[in-house]
């Protein structure tokens, strides 16, 4: 194990609205490395996602999660953003009104002052923010529409990553960023998400299929169920899970 | 973004900027109302025959009517002899004649409110009628307007200057008699703005009032009357300050708008009178009537609000299309925090053939704050090929606040088309939680947030003053998540 990981996840539990749907997850991710986190509907992935990211509506009764060695909790959601935490959102929601490009610079910027680097004017963003959309094969018309406004499911998903290249995470958890994407759009979201691994950034992939992880290939496969981990491999986990589906491990914990 | 956060971190704290009193001496009628006190106000004005005679049928109206009790709002009930209906600063017997003559101390407060009347004014290319307590103090740049034939000044100015032009128009869109408070400001009005835009011609400027109440225990009851002749245009825009005080006090303003064949008038309005504090002390009640006449073919009258003052807001602009293919239009933003009540809306009467009216409503509650909104569109026989567009949205902040729509629509033609869109939703949780997931701070969000919702009303302002709107909004919901 190296000095310190990125992200230690001990024994946390957490509830919503009453229900207990964490019991008990430890993970520890490294930078460098890619985990996808799996499971059955209503195990418990994207509340794990929310409570690291600082959903209020989540109530932690157990346990203790550190980044970079700090207590994670004692950061509220924007300070934990600005940390280097993103969340790629399963349903990105839509801002009317507000100017896509404008959210981002505001985020970027907050992020830049935090850590008391220069924030950066509109002209160096329009080139920055250009360039990763050109890459993530967006169109102009992204400029000015409003946050996610009518956007199709697809293109909320593919400007979440483009977020995600903006701002440049140190973790990044990825919410079913895979689902609803037709074959060449999940190219293209993989492309970007594979353009953000590094030796000093670690990724997590919350997911419910396989398919996203032929393109981004993981380090570690977990298997989430009944609110802790019930499983961990490599990436051949998610294949077999493909070919036996999730029975197979739910089962085999209890036999 | 950094340069506006700060602005918004400027801003907060701030809370109601505008609520100092200017220690100057004034010359007010003691509380009370009979027709006495009526001629009083009008002989203090040296009014013209036709107007008291006008102001007294009004009164005696007045004294038959009931206050309306059909709004959603509730406050004790109003002691109209307890105020006092006239306060003018000394000297009163003549108004100033130039800036030079006026009040050093009421220069100076304006300078406060953001409202130079000197050189910046004129800079800004911004002709300002300032109007403190009863009576109007200054107009700038009347000489460059009258060059043009705009008349513009005060209404006691009017009625001596133009009393038959004051004559013809005064009442002719509201009624003496049209509604409680209606009726009690024609009876007591004590000054306002007149303007007076000639055939052919396009207002050179953008015209603005200021409204200031000053004087504790005072009412003040103003009148506005606007004429675009034909083919003229002109853009108008009222704002509105007030002390912090723990009384209420009443405003109850009249806006008469005329518009002659093919004629367009613009008026924009940024209120923020006091609104009271957090536990609803105090804060002015602000029973409106605006009123726009599309008398002539081809006319428009588009109304822009941004509404964030007031302990009370009473008020629905409205737009009576009687010419051909007139339009009318009614953009607004309605805010209310903490105890603020807002009924607002507006009417569109569709008389003349081919007429087309848009209604875009914006209400935002926080706090316990309640508002509402009540419209009417009301399409009439002759009103064939009549079309109406209207959309209400309600943005909640907070679980303690609420948003209630009423729009009524009365079709009598059957080739109308009339569509109404609604929607209310709550400052998202889920929008919130996105931007802080980005790292912006819950202030910026909700501003954010907040000026995407209002975004198409903020549109119509005028540039100059769309800044100043957005500011104002983001010291009215201060505090208001998180």
């Amino acid at each position: 194990m190296k000095n310190t990981s990125l992200l230690e996840i001990s024994d946390l539990s957490a509830r919503v609205a009453g229900k207990d749907i964490l019991k008990g997850v430890n993970l520890t991710v490294n930078a460098g490395e890619v985990h996808a986190i799996m499971g059955p509907n209503g195990s418990g992935k994207s509340t794990l996602a929310q409570v690291l990211a600082g959903r209020e509506d989540y109530e932690v009764t157990r346990g203790s999660v550190t980044f970079e060695g700090k207590d994670l909790f004692a950061l509220p959601t924007e300070e934990r953003a600005r940390a280097g935490l993103f969340l790629g959102f399963q349903y990105p929601v839509e801002i009317p009104g507000v100017n896509n490009v404008y959210l981002l610079k505001a985020a970027l910027n907050a992020k830049r002052k935090a850590a008391g680097e220069p924030e950066v004017d509109a002209y160096e963003f329009l080139t920055l923010i250009r360039h990763k959309m050109k890459f993530m094969h967006m169109s102009e018309s992204f400029l000015t529409r409003g946050v996610n406004e009518g956007f199709s499911g697809g293109e909320k998903k593919r400007n979440e990553v483009l977020q995600m290249l903006v701002l440049e995470p140190k973790l990044a958890i990825l919410d079913e960023t895979d689902s609803g994407l037709d074959i060449d759009a999940l190219k293209v979201v993989s492309k970007g998400v594979n353009s953000l691994r590094d030796p000093r950034r670690a990724l997590v992939l919350v997911t419910h299929y396989q398919r996203l992880l032929d393109y981004v290939v993981p380090d570690f496969v977990h298997v989430l169920s009944g609110g802790r981990i019930v499983k961990s491999g490599d990436k051949s986990l998610a294949q077999e899970l493909e070919q036996r589906g999730y029975d197979w491990v739910t089962e085999s914990r209890v036999a | 973004m950094s340069s506006k956060s700060q602005d918004v971190q400027a801003l907060v704290g701030a809370k109601y900027r505008h609520g100092f009193v200017t220690d100057i001496e004034s010359d007010a009628l003691p509380p009370g109302l009979d027709e006495g006190v009526v001629a009083a106000i009008s002989r203090k004005k040296n009014e013209p025959q036709f107007l008291l005679d006008w102001r007294l049928k009004a009164f005696r109206h007045w004294r038959t009517m009931h206050e309306p009790s059909w709004a959603h709002v509730h406050y004790k009930p109003i002691d109209y002899q307890d105020i006092s209906y006239y306060s003018a600063p000394r000297p009163p017997a003549n108004a100033p004649k130039s800036l030079d003559e006026v009040d050093p101390k009421l220069l100076a407060t304006y300078e406060k409110l953001g409202i130079p009347l000197h050189e910046r004014a004129r800079l800004a290319g911004v002709a300002v009628d300032a109007v403190f307590d009863s009576v109007s103090v200054a107009t700038t740049f009347k000489e460059k307007l009258g060059k043009a034939g705009v008349i513009f000044c005060s209404f006691s100015d009017a009625v001596r200057d133009h009393p038959r032009l004051v004559e013809r128009y005064l009442g002719t869109v509201v009624p003496a008699g049209d509604n409680f408070f209606a009726a009690l400001n024609s009876a007591v009005f004590s000054d306002g703005s007149f303007v007076y835009v000639p055939p052919g011609v396009r207002c050179p400027m953008e015209l603005s009032t200021y409204f200031r109440i000053n004087a504790a225990k005072t009412g003040q009851f103003e009148r506005t009357l606007i004429i675009a002749a034909e083919g003229a245009s002109v853009s108008y825009l009222e704002g509105c300050t007030a002390p912090m005080r723990d009384e209420n006090q009443l405003h109850a303003a009249v806006v008469e708008l005329v518009a002659l064949d093919n004629a367009q008038i613009k008026y924009s309005t940024v209120q923020n009178w006091y609104p009271g504090d957090e536990n609803g002390v105090g804060g002015i009640f602000n029973f409106v009537t605006k009123r726009g006449e599309c008398r002539g073919r081809n006319s428009k009258i588009s109304w822009t609000q941004v509404e964030t003052g007031s302990a009370i807001t009473w008020k629905y602009p409205s737009c009576v299309l009687k010419g051909e293919n007139s339009i009318g239009e009614f953009y607004s933003v309605a805010v209310a925090n903490n105890y603020q009540q807002a009924d607002t809306g507006s009417k569109m009467i569709h008389i003349g053939r081919n007429t087309k009216s848009t209604i875009i409503s914006k209400g935002i509650s926080a706090g316990h704050a309640a508002n509402t909104y009540r419209g009417l569109v009301k399409i009439l026989p002759s009103a064939s090929g009549a079309r109406n567009f209207t959309q209400c949205d309600s943005l909640l902040l907070g679980a303690d606040c609420s948003a209630q729509t009423f729009p009524y629509m009365e079709v009598k033609n059957p080739t109308a088309t009339v569509e109404h869109e609604a929607s209310t939703s709550k400052i998202g949780e889920d929008q919130l939680f996105y931007c802080l997931q980005r790292g912006i701070s819950a202030e910026d969000a909700v501003n954010m947030i907040v000026s995407g919702f209002c975004k198409v009303v903020f549109k119509e302002l005028p540039m100059e003053f769309a800044v100043e709107a957005q500011n104002l909004l983001s010291v009215s919901l201060e505090g208001a998540v998180g």
